[in-house]
């Protein structure tokens, strides 16, 4: 029944031009239930919900776990506590639907049987493992879809090919890896320190940049035409302006924000001004 | 348990807040002791059907059996003093929420319950979910509340923290301060002994900036605004100014170490993250123009406030002259009466329309004004900060 067994049978494995993106929000979702999950139970069981983009790939935005009852041969899942919850998401995020299911650990016997459940509630569903036990040494995130074999007209069992997945971090990167990485972080950057961090950045890839130009000039490393395209492309990208016209534009956009600031320390001043005029003043 | 109407900030549409008539509320160091008097009142609400009644917490909670009895921790943390709230703890995993409701439904305006601990000086928020938004309409005030019973008994059930301790609430260019969120900050207070509203900005974080903020009102505005009472003096005795309307409370973000270990795998391995593209773009006009613009709209309401205290200063001198007037008529008439041997007339005639008292406006509506526009002008000089940074980098890489 799982992708474990050898299988003699012949199968054509459809070209699924299926792809899966997964968001941050829903591993640390997942995480979450994860570290919470009751005792008894060996992994943790939820669904999926994103929806799927026109070009077929399948966007997962979110997820929530459902309390399920598994032994050796047997699973119950809350079929109820799962239309509960789906149905308050939505009432939040009409958009975002069922598009699968996620469970920790790996593919088991139990997985088939739930698959099908899903696969009952939409067409198609999304397998997601999410190995929390760091089994293979490293975080392993692997997306599936169901192909069913079948002897002729007979449907014997159903397969799970994985499926490419992307993880993209984009909001989490806005957010700063050094703010999720850590288990604890005592204070939220400011506006300047986050600044003088990503121009600290800047500052080693030039210097990374620099460094492998000379490498390459001195005959010290191969030089890759691809790389030297590159950073010629991106030199050239910086606008070409005589220095008048570029110190013009720099002072105008200069003066510009030192207008602001003049007008800020004026706001304020006549705050405090207004303020110790309405409460200072005396009734007789 | 009951549910009481919040209404939130101008234009967006009312939210529920519900509220847990935990008698005493005060947590202390013993958390589970507030989960078990929250599972009493959710215990009415649980269908039986459920055949999954969980435990709580990851804190190895023994489920009481006999829940009707009070323990004797229980009656014993009842008499301790609060312990001021210093720092708010966030997990990453909210923070990520936040930002994606908000930005998901930016430029509306969206709300969201939080969920968490009340620990000591620490309040730990572990989870949070958003709230659907709807029409003002009365009827379906009760949906909004069943949606609310209903998120909190589902998440219940996998073990999630369901302690209500506040609501997040997204914001645009930082303006905020109505009364509004005093009216809701003051349901809350009343149900909840500590409660937070997390303020984030959407459009800020567009300049690779976090823009979360944990608000909490402070004590002496409290007590003022429950007697609703601004004028002049009162705030003069209590030496109350607008700073101290809202107090805001630093943040500390924590994370499990299950997924602090994802995130280290899993992060990109390029050195240049969207945040840092987000931080060195130049332009920053469109920004920095609607800022400007609503610092004039704010400025407006402003002076149409001072012309109200004006206006009002104005009257009561007429008024004092007046009185001043007719109690000089007085005087000569009883003068005169006594001379004639006459009883006098009474010095004040409480019915003489000028001895109306006039009402004093209230200065909330200043205060909350002028908070606003110092977040203006304060967020003016970050983005002005930055930009000349960034000038400057420009002129030096020009240079080169």
């Amino acid at each position: 029944m799982g992708s474990n067994e050898q299988t003699v049978l012949q199968f054509v494995p459809s070209p699924t031009s299926v792809s899966a993106r997964v968001h941050p929000l829903v591993i640390f979702n997942i995480c979450d239930f994860y570290v919470r999950r009751p005792d008894q139970a060996e992994r943790v069981i939820g669904t999926l919900l994103g929806s799927v983009l026109p070009d077929g790939t399948v966007d997962i935005r979110n997820s929530y776990a459902v309390p399920h009852n598994e032994s050796s041969d047997q699973v119950a899942l809350d079929i109820d506590y799962h239309h509960n919850m789906l149905s308050s998401h939505q009432k939040v995020n009409p958009k975002e639907v069922i598009v699968g299911w996620f469970s920790t650990g790996s593919v088991t016997g139990g997985s088939a049987l739930i698959h099908d459940f899903y696969s009952r509630e939409v067409s198609n569903p999304v397998h997601l493992t999410v190995d929390t036990e760091f089994r293979s040494g490293n975080a392993a995130i692997k997306a599936f879809v169901s192909l069913s074999l079948s002897l002729g007209d007979l449907q014997l069992a159903a397969q799970f090919q994985e499926i490419p997945l992307d993880l993209r971090m984009v909001e989490a990167e806005q957010i700063g890896f050094d703010v999720l990485k850590p288990t604890n972080v005592d204070k939220l950057p400011s506006d300047l320190e986050g600044m003088e961090a990503s121009m600290e950045r800047l500052l080693a890839l030039i210097d990374d940049v620099y460094k492998y130009v000379d490498d390459v000039v001195e005959g010290r490393a191969a030089p890759d035409n691809k790389i030297g395209r590159f950073i010629s492309n991106t030199v050239a990208s910086l606008p070409k302006l005589s220095p008048q016209a570029f110190d013009k534009l720099m002072n105008d956009s200069l003066q510009d924000q030192l207008l602001l600031l003049y007008l800020s320390s004026i706001t304020r001043t006549q705050l405090s001004l207004a303020e110790k005029l309405n409460t200072a003043a005396q009734i007789l | 348990m009951f549910v009481s109407r919040g209404a939130l900030a101008r234009g967006r549409p009312g939210s529920t807040s519900l509220l847990r008539s935990t008698g005493r509320g005060e947590v202390t160091e013993d958390p589970k002791e507030s989960l078990e008097e929250s599972e009493d009142e959710l215990e009415l609400e649980l269908h039986s059907s459920n055949p999954f009644c969980s435990l709580f917490l990851f804190i190895s909670a023994s489920f009481m059996a006999n829940t009707a009895t009070r323990s004797f921790l229980q009656v014993a943390a009842t008499e301790e003093a609060t312990t001021p709230l210093r720092v708010v703890q966030i997990e990453g995993l909210v923070i990520l929420k936040i930002i994606k409701h908000c930005k998901e439904f930016s430029p509306a305006l969206v709300t969201g319950q939080l969920l968490g601990l009340d620990v000591g000086s620490v309040l730990e928020v572990t989870n949070c979910f958003p709230f659907p938004i709807r029409e003002e309409d009365e009827e379906i005030e009760a949906e909004g509340a069943n949606y609310q019973l209903e998120m909190m008994r589902c998440l219940r059930e996998v073990n999630v923290d369901n302690n209500t301790v506040g609501w997040y609430q997204s914001t645009l260019f930082g303006s905020f301060q109505t009364v509004e969120l005093i009216e809701t900050f003051m349901n809350y207070q009343e149900n909840i002994r500590r409660c937070v509203c997390i303020i984030y900005d959407p459009s800020r974080s567009n300049q690779g900036v976090l823009a979360l903020k944990a608000l909490k009102l402070s004590d002496s505005f409290m007590e003022l605004y429950r007697s609703n009472n601004f004028t002049g003096e009162k705030l003069r005795e209590k030496n109350l100014s607008w700073v101290d309307i809202f107090e805001e409370i630093p943040i500390k973000v924590s994370n499990s170490a299950l997924v602090s270990a994802f995130m280290t795998e899993l992060e990109a391995e390029t050195p240049v993250t969207q945040c840092d593209f987000d931080r060195l773009q130049l332009s920053t006009s469109p920004f920095l123009e609607r800022n400007v613009e609503f610092l004039i709209e704010c400025m407006d309401d402003l002076s149409m406030e001072q012309q109200k205290f004006q206006f009002y200063y104005r009257n009561l001198s007429r008024q004092q002259a007046q009185q001043q007037a007719w109690l000089q008529k007085r005087r000569a008439e009883n003068m005169a009466r006594k001379n004639a041997g006459e009883e006098p007339l009474p010095e004040e005639d409480p019915s003489n329309p000028i001895f109306k008292p006039i009402p004093e406006p209230s200065r909330l509506d200043s205060f909350l004004i002028t908070n606003q526009i110092a977040n203006y002008c304060n967020q003016i000089n970050g983005v002005a900060g930055q930009s000349f940074s960034r000038l400057y980098l420009m002129k030096a890489l020009h240079e080169n």
